[in-house]
């Protein structure tokens, strides 16, 4: 095992301290060339080759059985329907991906086996040339001089100028024409009292309202919401809307619990919004838009689950945690004779995210 | 069985085999606590005073030292007073009473009381003041000619998905609380739940969601739980997070399995 | 025309050739393409599964397309999915109901065409960071780099629009993030939210729009850009990496015909076969699951498809409040108050400039280092060092970002605060690129200098001898000159000091730049000189006289 050594005592060999000096641009060897081509067992050996092309055949064999159980599946199984299983379902999908897969993959490994094996494996060198000769960009650049000079808008700024501001004007039409994308202002048989922004400082809530189960429609009488209770409460009159309706629900859907009055801390002005601790908040997160609809019973925490803005409901919705940035919109509530919560007026505010005309 | 041979070797058999197992001793587990309860169901819905009084043995030596002697609470537990025997059904019944420790929220572990002594302490705790009862059998038949599947799928997504998840998998609250998978729960306890909000659940009273409307519900739920994804392993039903993690990890890892043996030179 | 006797084929292929060549002309590109060298590495082959994805998204595509209905129009759903009988829903979610229950194959279709869609986009990503990490974007391919990006954001787009279509609880609330996004636009954004829904969020049309967006617009980019890209690469003529009889000047590799043209073909079917395999066995986008849109429910975990993830992870990161004060920001004007989010605005800050850093990285870099010349040969990444780090702190930023976007399953499977997981990932966010940064380069560095001592000192071999002195020393095995080469084969690059202007000034820009170039290149392993490795090879010269151990290396 070589006990003669490498050499006498203290005869290492780190070199690495002294970097020499080398002219950049050269390597420490010359480029050796390609390696020499290694022969590959079916090169040299015709049963290696007659057993790749075996394996080839085999794999091709193995394309059309995959073809075959995909027809297994869609024909065997036959039509889904509503009498068909869940596991029916999923075996056929199994099938037909299974199938699929033999087929393809058959033809795709044998390919490839195939061109590992029998076909030359010889590397070849092919030469790179410049993108474009010198002499070619030359040429075109001429050409395209000789082009405008012939054109004369060189020599002719008044054609040059009015050309420039036909051109950037002539676009606008195509941008104008899609003004029309939001036609809703224009059409009679929407609510015609609120155009453009305005809309989103108006929901069905109003005074008198009732506030109803979503998605039964059935009123909420202020007995039924006991305390730990979530109730998610849409305006009454909104399952019967023929056009609009999910525009509508979008912004005034509405998350009522009930809290221990004590808890709650109620700002000047917002007195008479709850009803013994019962409470009723947009659920149309002010950050982008999502429902927040997690609450928290003990914590009373409300919980956007898109991207996790927590609001507290005992400091009138306040943010505790999260990107949105201001508080969920009160809806303010009373109970009408007939003992059912219905809603004293309208948000006092817009619901859901800041938009550029909020304020 | 062809396909279970193909994907043996699969970067994510493992993950796939643990799903599987987790999936199959979960349903076993919930089929033996079905039929548990089942048989203290029919046995447990009236109690005598005998049951009462071996409660409240059992509650004293078990469960006072954190909700108190005539369970009026403490500073470590809340009062009992009024919780009825539905919350005490579900609290002990799953396992998370008695807590371990002190923590976000308790956990579901094995029961500590045989069905017997958990309706014992139900017993007690509702003679101690009126509260959701345990339900009756006829509101978790989910067979019932009543049922309407669809309608409790609806409910569920606006009353329940928002925290269990649209499949039931679970998800998050805040600062480490976090809602439950809803798969291998009985029909009682979920029930149990709605009426009475445990942990930081809401409570979904009889007047929110009536008794029908929570039996819809847990058909819905009992449905889906039974029916497996038509699609395939639903790679635990937590949407677009598990699709992009599984295209980046078995998609890719596939593909260049692939594409260095079709680079690499044939021996 | 000619009355020349023409060219006539001797054999069958020939005669079918002729009629093709004399009718179409076609002979010049099978000169051209028949023999085209194509390097082989598998690292080469990702832009190839992209292209593979987009094909089958073609075909699985058209398929769907002949059974999905992008009405929003209510209706009654009575197909076959028992959970959802009866409900009020959208023609859109309805048909695609159809499609995964009550059409034959419609289901495996659908999950190919979704499988394929996030492998498409995986794929472009991957082959992005391939051609990043290895310099390929280097002159002359800058503008093929450029059109890269901008296929990826096509793909971004193709993803966005095709995910909402459905038009289920998920997909929905998807959009309604988008609204709440488009409205927190200053000046504008009102406008546009309500011209892309056609009024107030949900409308009647986004689907509808989407859907010409998606199968029209944006698939038609997607192929012109392709068709750029591939153009281009065929000018330019694949990079290589660098390696014994590979120079700048040429490429090695297999002609297109046969081997590289069978193989390249049959990766198509191969990338086909694992997709069917993924859509037969793993369920993708579980529409049933999420129910009709509707704007009150929602569901825990409602995230978007891979690709979008980092947008939604950094809107999640951005606190909305810090104490008292509010990123809601209300100004007042003479006309009245007008806010602006700046909750959502500023985490798309660094989104943007991120995603034009990506596009204009080749410009900096040339800038930087002052390297103007053709690179056809590929840096190994160790040998870039600062190149790579910025590479991995960049991803590393996008990760973060990336993972935030499932906080909320991060928090249920590791069991942790929901609150924790965000306050961690907000300082990862801006600790980790830099962590990372120091940590790839020094890795780099390390690995370089573990180069250098195999290039001079041979590979360890695992023996250990004693010499007659009683040393103990691990024997070394000298490398062939081939694989000497790719140790010593690259390029020593060094830091360009600030040079005079034209006016034979130095301007502070260029001050600025020599800066930033030192930054590049001041901490450098250089590679072996002929020198040192005529010095290390006299050592081992005398030892392998000495112990007779020639044969361990190739005697120079």
């Amino acid at each position: 095992m070589g006990e003669q050594g490498y050499g006498g005592p203290g005869h290492h060999s780190d070199a690495v301290e002294h970097a020499g000096v080398e002219d950049s641009g050269t390597y420490a060897i010359d480029n050796p060339g390609l390696p020499p081509h290694r022969p590959r067992l079916a090169d040299e050996d015709p049963r290696a080759a007659k057993k790749a092309e075996r394996q080839v055949a085999f794999l091709f064999l193995l394309s059309i059985l995959g073809t075959i159980l995909f027809f297994v599946g869609y024909f065997v199984i036959g039509q889904v329907g509503p009498d068909t299983a869940a596991e029916t379902l999923r075996l056929q999908n199994m099938l037909l991906g299974l199938g699929t897969a033999f087929a393809m993959l058959g033809i795709g490994v044998g390919i490839v086996h195939w061109a590992k094996t029998l076909m030359p494996d010889h590397e070849m060198v092919e030469q790179r040339h410049e993108v474009r000769t010198e002499a070619d960009r030359a040429d075109a650049q001429g050409i395209i001089e000789d082009i405008l000079e012939e054109s004369q808008i060189k020599r002719r700024p008044l054609l040059r100028n009015t050309l420039i501001g036909a051109v950037a004007l002539a676009p606008l039409p195509a941008i104008a024409i899609f003004r029309d994308l939001d036609d809703t202002d224009n059409r009679s048989d929407l609510a015609a009292e609120n155009f453009g922004v305005e809309r989103f400082r108006h929901t069905m809530w109003d005074e008198g309202v009732r506030l109803v189960r979503d998605p039964s429609g059935t009123p909420i009488k202020a007995s039924d919401v006991t305390i730990g209770s979530a109730f998610h409460v849409i305006p009454e009159g909104l399952n019967e809307l023929q056009y609009g309706k999910l525009n509508e629900k979008a912004k005034a859907v509405v998350l009522l619990m009930r809290l221990d009055p004590d808890k709650l801390e109620v700002s000047e002005g917002r007195e008479d919004w709850n009803v013994d601790g019962i409470v009723a908040y947009s659920k149309i997160c002010t950050h982008v838009g999502c429902p927040v609809a997690l609450y928290e019973q003990h914590t009373h925490h409300l919980l956007c689950p898109c991207h996790q803005s927590t609001f507290d409901v005992t400091r009138e919705a306040k943010v505790v945690f999260g990107p949105a940035s201001h508080a969920l919109p009160q809806l303010p509530i009373t109970v009408n004779e007939e003992g059912f919560l219905v809603a004293r007026s309208d948000f006092q505010e817009p619901v859901g995210p800041v938009y550029w005309e909020r304020g | 069985m062809k396909a279970l041979a193909q994907n043996r070797r699969h970067p994510f058999a493992g993950v796939v085999l643990l799903v599987l197992g987790l999936l199959l001793t979960g349903g076993m587990y919930a089929l033996a606590s079905t039929m548990n309860q089942a048989q203290a169901a029919t046995s447990g819905t009236s109690y005598s005073a005998q049951d009462i009084s071996e409660g409240e043995k059992l509650f004293n030596a078990n469960c006072a030292t954190c909700h108190g002697f005539d369970a009026v609470g403490t500073e470590d537990g809340p009062t009992l007073v009024g919780v009825g025997a539905a919350s005490v059904d579900f609290q002990v019944g799953t396992g998370r009473m008695p807590m371990q420790m002190q923590g976000p929220q308790a956990q579901k572990k094995p029961a500590q009381f045989n069905d017997e002594q958990t309706a014992q302490l139900s017993a007690y705790v509702a003679s101690l003041g009126a509260g959701p009862a345990v339900p009756e059998d006829e509101y978790l038949d989910t067979d019932h000619e009543d049922v309407n599947i669809a309608r409790g799928g609806e409910l569920f997504r606006v009353n329940c998905a928002m925290c269990h998840n649209a499949a039931a998998a679970g998800g998050a609250l805040t600062r480490g609380k976090f809602a439950p998978g809803l798969a291998d729960v009985s029909e009682k306890h979920i029930y149990e739940a709605m009426a009475t909000g445990p942990q930081n659940m809401p409570v979904f009273s009889d007047a929110n969601l009536t008794p029908e409307d929570k039996r819809d519900v847990i058909a819905f739920l009992k449905t889906i739980e039974a029916n497996p994804s038509p699609g395939g392993a639903a790679l635990g039903s937590l949407g677009p997070v598990s699709e992009g993690l599984f295209i980046w990890t078995a998609g890719l890892g596939i593909l260049i399995g692939f594409m260095v043996w079709l680079t690499s030179r044939s021996s | 025309m000619s009355t020349t006797t023409e060219y006539s084929a001797a054999t069958r292929t020939g005669r079918i050739s002729n009629f093709v060549d004399t009718r179409m002309g076609v002979s010049p590109m099978v000169k051209e393409f028949g023999r085209k060298i194509f390097p082989d590495h598998w690292s080469f082959m990702f832009g190839e599964v992209a292209l593979y994805s987009f094909v089958i998204l073609l075909l699985s595509g058209t398929f769907l397309t002949f059974f999905f209905d992008p009405s929003m129009a209510h209706t009654t759903y009575e197909g076959s999915y028992k959970p959802l009988y009866g409900l009020e829903m959208s023609v859109a979610y309805a048909s695609s109901l159809d499609i995964s229950f009550d059409i034959r194959g419609g289901l495996f279709m659908r999950q190919v065409h979704h499988w394929a869609a996030l492998l498409f986009v995986a794929a472009m990503s991957v082959h992005m960071l391939r051609v990043f990490f290895t310099g390929a974007f280097r002159r002359p391919r800058e503008l093929n780099w450029v059109v890269g990006c901008l296929l990826l954001l096509a793909g971004l787009a193709a993803g966005f629009t095709g995910y909402s279509l459905p038009d289920d609880v998920l997909s929905g609330n998807g959009l309604r993030i988008i609204d709440g996004i488009l409205k927190a636009i200053p000046v504008v954004g009102s406008y546009i939210s309500m011209f892309l829904f056609g009024g107030e969020f949900p409308g009647y049309a986004v689907i509808g729009r989407l859907y010409v967006l998606h199968i029209l617009i944006v698939p038609a980019a997607i192929l012109l850009l392709i068709v750029v890209h591939l153009f281009m690469v065929v000018v330019h003529k694949h990079t290589q990496y660098p390696g014994p009889g590979r120079t700048n000047d040429n490429v090695v590799g297999y002609p297109v015909g046969p081997v590289y043209a069978a193989k390249a073909g049959g990766f198509f079917f191969i990338v086909f076969g694992v997709i069917s395999l993924l859509a037969g066995f793993f369920t993708i986008n579980a529409i049933w699951n999420y129910g009709p849109y509707d704007p009150s429910p929602v569901q825990a975990g409602t995230q978007p498809d891979w690709y979008i993830g980092w947008f939604d992870g950094a809107l999640r990161l951005m606190p909305g409040v810090l104490g008292d004060f509010s990123f809601k920001w209300d100004i007042p004007f003479p006309w009245g108050v007008n806010s602006i989010p700046l909750g959502v605005l500023l985490p798309m800050i660094p989104v943007g400039i991120l995603m034009v850093g990506m596009i204009v990285w080749p410009w900096i870099e040339r800038w930087v280092t002052r390297d103007d010349r053709e690179h056809h040969l590929l840096d190994r990444p160790r040998n870039a060092p600062f190149r790579t780090a910025a590479g991995v702190a960049g991803i590393i930023f996008y990760c973060v970002m990336w993972a935030a976007a499932s906080s909320d399953l991060i928090a249920t499977h590791f069991h942790m605060s929901l609150n924790d997981v965000l306050y961690i990932l907000r300082f990862l966010y801006f600790a980790g690129p830099i962590i990372g940064f120091i940590v790839t380069r020094r890795i780099c560095l390390a690995l370089q200098r573990k180069d250098r001592e195999i290039a001079l000192h041979g590979r360890e071999a695992g023996v250990i001898e004693m010499t007659p002195a009683g040393e103990f020393r691990e024997r070394h095995e000298h490398l062939s000159d081939y694989e000497l080469y790719r140790l010593v084969g690259f390029e020593n690059r060094r830091p360009v000091p600030a040079q005079p202007g034209k006016d034979g000034k130095v301007s502070g820009l260029e001050k600025q730049r020599a800066k930033l170039n030192k930054w590049f290149y001041e901490e450098r392993v250089e590679p072996v000189t002929r020198d040192e490795l005529t010095a290390a090879r006299a050592h081992g010269h005398h030892d392998a006289v000495e112990a007779d151990h020639g044969a361990h290396g190739i005697d120079r």
